[in-house]
């Protein structure tokens, strides 16, 4: 069998990659794409503990977790569209006004 | 080294093993099959002939095209994204081909010779999920040829097409809400065992699920895009939709064959969800029936498809939604509720 | 390593590890937005095979249908509909950002070496909900122990998603809402009358001024 500490290695590798996404990319619809990334990396690490205690609770917890990801995906892409319907551009850069 | 090779099960390898090579089979030749069967009903509702002339009754015919397909030049349009203009027919083929390991074609069989066999490749807790989960994955072939092509009319279709399935999908899966929990589980041989009652004659569709069936049905053809509701290929504003630049070469072959057999995975979905799967009367008696049965209910589905591509016309893109979003979500919101207050007086 | 002693559940763990872990530094590595996209559902499908792998068949499938299935579709959709097709070279403001990274990636790849390291346990042994005589409520993964847990013990957190998703129906609807045309007539009218209300004020100062002068 695959041990532990393999699938919570994967996790942690994944969810580096995320953040490392995160800092280097300037276009917003990959760095929510990164966000994405992170929060499957910690699914994994849910699930794998459910798994290995045994107990569905982290399952469960997946299950809610994405959810949470598709509500904020609709939200996050309607603000995206807005977004590059005022301005043009999808660099997180280029949006640092607060007015249009 | 040694390990591994002990861990492998040698006999169940193999059975599996031969099962997907005739499921896989019966997966390649059904398009070709169908196809025939199409042109042939069409051309009779339409008062003409049909392919008449290769083999008897025409029946070589699809296999010509096939040959056709095979030698003809492939063109990649120089505008197109040749990476994802490549990868476009094989994402949608996948996937599937993929749903027909888990197509129930009948009961466990005592056959002579080989003994007890079951007639399916396998069945999962989660059977019903997985062939929603590959059928909602298809649509990215559609997509990613849409985008690929770089043409304007590939781009409507694949736009067109991704948000018709994102819609039609809910209406489709709330649709099988009712009857699982009928059933009382998602395992496909075990909704089929449920509707075993009545000497083989206890379907959902007359046990309380006839609404769900109804919904079932319109949202299994908008998934599949085909007429009346195939907008994304809709021929006359948009030439061939996403498929338009893929000239006849393998390429649209792929594209064609997942078509048909995502046909084929909703029939088989609503044969086994509603009309009780290889159930019918006798079956106890005989099991090889069951295997008729099954057939003769998939043919049905089959034949409806090309009724009504002969017979009714296209809707409009902003009636497809409306009808999609106001009429068929609704219902099938209604149809889980009074399916629930049922399970509650009868189960 | 040498005592791990390989089998096929590692040998396919291995695999798809891998293959997550490329699709994810090309999700990151890309220009082109749809490819970033694609790499990722490729992730998400290897991390549902994993999850079939940690007995979790119902999560698998769910992770296929939520976020292949809907949530990247949504991404794919987007990318297509603002036709983004290489990203726009500018001016890049953040570049010491990419100097940050490569610590950061360091210090996080230190504590993957520290989990194989230190962390050690064993999987309990399970049901396979499809064995004869077993009630799959008690196997690990089914939706039948999925939903047991969901409309008992965690009855409240799931009503909540349910008033989060009903929320996000109606801010993404409000947020990708294109203005009303009365609307935006009623904006323009008050910016009119803001704009003569301006230019009076200015009048009148310079009158006062010349008056002054004057």
């Amino acid at each position: 069998m695959v041990p532990l500490s393999w699938y919570l290695a994967l996790s942690a590798v994944l969810f580096t990659i995320g953040v490392v996404g995160v800092v280097i990319q300037r276009n917003i619809i990959v760095l929510f794409m990164c966000i994405e990334l992170m929060l499957n990396a910690v699914n994994l690490t849910l699930v794998s503990f459910s798994r290995f205690m045994g107990d569905v609770t982290g399952q469960l917890f997946v299950f809610i977790v994405m959810a949470v990801a598709a509500a904020e995906a609709a939200v996050g892409l309607a603000i995206i569209i807005a977004l590059f319907r005022n301005r043009e551009t999808l660099n997180v850069d280029e949006a640092d006004l607060l007015k249009l | 080294m040694s390990s591994i090779i002990e861990s492998i099960d040698i006999y169940f390898l193999l059975e599996s093993l031969i099962k997907i090579a005739i499921v896989f089979v019966i997966g390649l030749l059904s398009p070709v099959g169908m196809n025939w069967v199409e042109r042939r009903t069409l051309a009779l509702i339409q008062n003409r002939l049909g392919p008449n002339r290769v083999g008897p009754f025409g029946l070589l015919q699809s296999l010509a095209d096939g040959i056709k397909f095979a030698f003809k030049e492939d063109i990649i349009p120089l505008a197109a994204n040749r990476w994802l203009y490549t990868l476009a027919p094989i994402v949608a083929v996948i996937p599937a081909f993929m749903v027909t390991i888990v197509y129930p074609f009948g009961p466990e069989i005592d056959l002579p010779f080989i003994g007890k066999t079951k007639f399916y490749v396998t069945n999962f807790n989660v059977g019903l999920l997985y062939v929603l989960a590959m059928t909602s994955l298809g649509v990215y072939g559609i997509i990613l040829a849409g985008w690929g092509s770089n043409s304007k009319y590939s781009l409507l279709g694949g736009l067109r097409s991704s948000a018709q399935v994102i819609s039609y999908e809910l209406s489709l899966s709330l649709a099988l809400v009712g009857a699982m929990l009928q059933a009382g589980s998602l395992d496909l041989v075990k909704i089929v065992e449920s509707q075993s009652g009545w000497g083989g004659m206890q379907w959902h569709i007359f046990m309380f699920q006839p609404l769900g069936f109804i919904i079932y049905l319109i949202s299994a053809i908008a998934e599949t895009n085909r007429i009346p509701f195939d907008l994304p290929e809709a021929e006359t504003e948009l030439v061939g939709g996403f498929h338009t630049e893929y000239s006849s070469s393998l390429k649209f072959a792929m594209l064609f064959m997942a078509e048909y057999v995502n046909m084929l995975t909703v029939s088989v979905l609503a044969t086994v969800i509603f009309l009780g799967g290889w159930n019918g009367p006798f079956v106890k008696e005989i099991p090889l029936l069951g295997l008729l049965y099954f057939f003769i209910k998939i043919s049905f589905f089959m034949f409806l498809y090309i009724w009504l591509r002969g017979t009714l016309p296209r809707f409009r893109y902003d009636q497809l939604m409306n009808f999609g979003w106001k009429v068929l979500l609704p219902l099938a919101l209604v149809n889980i509720v009074i399916s629930a207050v049922i399970g509650l007086f009868v189960y | 390593m040498d005592q791990i002693a390989l089998d096929i559940p590692k040998l396919m763990f291995l695999a798809f590890a891998g293959i997550a872990v490329v699709a994810a530094f090309n999700l990151i590595l890309q220009r082109n937005p749809i490819y970033s996209a694609l790499s990722l559902i490729v992730t998400l499908c290897v991390m549902a095979a994993l999850f079939l792998m940690l007995s979790a068949p119902f999560i698998a499938v769910i992770q296929i249908v939520v976020y292949a299935g809907a949530i990247m579709v949504l991404f794919v959709f987007v990318i297509m509909l603002l036709n983004i097709r290489e990203e726009e070279s500018k001016v890049d403001r953040q570049k010491y950002l990419k100097w940050a990274a490569a610590p950061m990636f360091l210090a996080l790849l230190a504590q993957v070496f520290a989990v194989i390291r230190y962390v050690d346990a064993q999987a309990p042994p399970i049901q396979s909900p499809n064995a004869p005589g077993v009630n799959p409520a008690d196997s690990l993964g089914t939706v039948e122990s999925i939903a047991n847990a969901m409309f008992t013990t965690y009855v409240l957190p799931f009503e909540a998603t349910s008033v989060l998703i009903l929320m996000a129906i109606v801010g993404s609807q409000l947020l990708a809402r294109r203005e009303k045309k009365e609307d935006i007539e009623r904006i323009e009218e008050a910016l009119a009358v803001e704009q003569s209300e301006q230019e009076l004020a200015h009048r009148t100062s310079e009158k006062s001024n010349e008056e002054v002068a004057a």
